[in-house]
């Protein structure tokens, strides 16, 4: 049996909502730990947006999923395997010239695809994509600038910015895989297609790589693959049992 | 560059169109693209302003406390330079 629009939706939803939320928990790592005062102010910060975003679409996805599910229940009570965050977003913060990669590949990523999204037919996820955008236009400045300055500071900071290039390239891929989701939700004009999305992302890369004397990306390398199946790497269960142990521990709590 | 940590800048937050910037505090920023953002998220995360002005620290002209005397004192005893002997004409709001 095929699955109607709003099961397509609440997949979508789930595939977004879940990158943010798990991009979020992985910048709330740094709070304390930032390497100055005004940075950790500002990865936290933007680790709120993350939530606040994630907050948004697993609360619709619940809606839409109608099995009374809230945003804390699809948050903290599924399984690894039922995950659709990005696999970027699960890599681990490594060091900051790492974290600020990973956040600029899915800040442009975001920018582009979110900027298409303000003109969803469906009403919902385009009244999110319209607050989100202006999140995200920040976020892409803020991380774009980081990955100049670290290419552009000393020999530490432009090695640093290149093994955390060799480390993540080859989880950018499947930003752009489309699914049996993306089809039937581009025909009903709710979503858009990833292809438009990818070429408007390797320009952004480009761009920035060559303000940051960065050598451009090879598209032709192998990329990894798996989360829209809910394949995840290793590191995504340790980061949900440490999200979800005090929800799990105490049901129902309130804080 | 005088430490790890960047520059010192002054930071200056405007409320609402029309108000004066006023100083709010300090950031630590290698230029003034990462000095305006980190005074986004340091002073302007939570609706405090429209518009931010930060400036080098070391560009700000500051008196000296040995100048007080000769700049502040002579103002103590000149109360007739307060425009309080004046009606406000009605109307006026902004005095």
């Amino acid at each position: 049996m095929s699955q109607s629009i709003s099961e397509h939706l609440f997949e979508y939803c789930l595939r977004l909502g879940d990158t943010s939320l798990v991009l979020g928990h992985r910048l709330s790592e740094w709070c304390g730990h930032g390497p100055l005062l005004e940075e950790d102010i500002a990865l936290t910060n933007i680790a709120l947006d993350h939530i606040g975003q994630a907050t948004s679409l697993l609360h619709y996805a619940g809606q839409l999923e109608q099995k009374g599910r809230d945003e804390d229940n699809l948050a903290y009570f599924r399984e690894v395997g039922e995950f659709r965050n990005a696999l970027l977003s699960e890599q681990p913060n490594g060091d900051f010239a790492c974290t600020m990669l990973r956040q600029f590949f899915i800040d442009a990523f975001n920018f582009h695809l979110y900027n298409l999204l303000k003109e969803s037919q469906d009403a919902t996820l385009s009244a999110i994509a319209i607050k989100s955008h202006k999140e995200i236009t920040y976020h892409l400045r803020h991380s774009s600038e980081w990955v100049v300055r670290l290419g552009q500071g000393t020999e530490e900071s432009k090695r640093r910015l290149e093994s955390a290039f060799a480390e993540l390239w080859m989880y950018t891929g499947e930003l752009f895989e489309m699914t049996e989701t993306d089809e039937n939700l581009i025909q009903a004009g709710i979503a858009f297609s990833l292809n438009e999305v990818q070429t408007k992302w390797r320009q952004s890369v480009e761009d920035t790589f060559k303000r940051a004397g960065l050598a451009l990306p090879n598209y032709q390398d192998w990329m990894a693959s798996g989360s829209r199946k809910g394949i995840h790497t290793e590191y995504l269960g340790y980061l949900l049992a440490e999200m979800q142990v005090l929800a799990r521990a105490n049901p129902d709590a309130k804080w | 560059m005088n430490s790890t940590q960047g520059h010192l800048w002054e930071v200056f937050v405007q409320s609402k169109a029309g108000q004066p910037h006023k100083h709010v505090g300090s950031v630590h920023a290698a230029d003034h693209e990462m000095a305006l953002q980190n005074a986004r998220d340091v002073y302007a995360r939570r609706n405090e302003g429209v518009s931010l002005w930060v400036v080098r620290a070391t560009n700000i002209i500051a008196s000296a406390p040995t100048d007080a005397d000769a700049f502040f004192e002579p103002a103590n005893d000149k109360i007739y330079r307060h425009p309080t002997f004046y009606v406000v004409p009605e109307g006026v709001k902004h005095l």
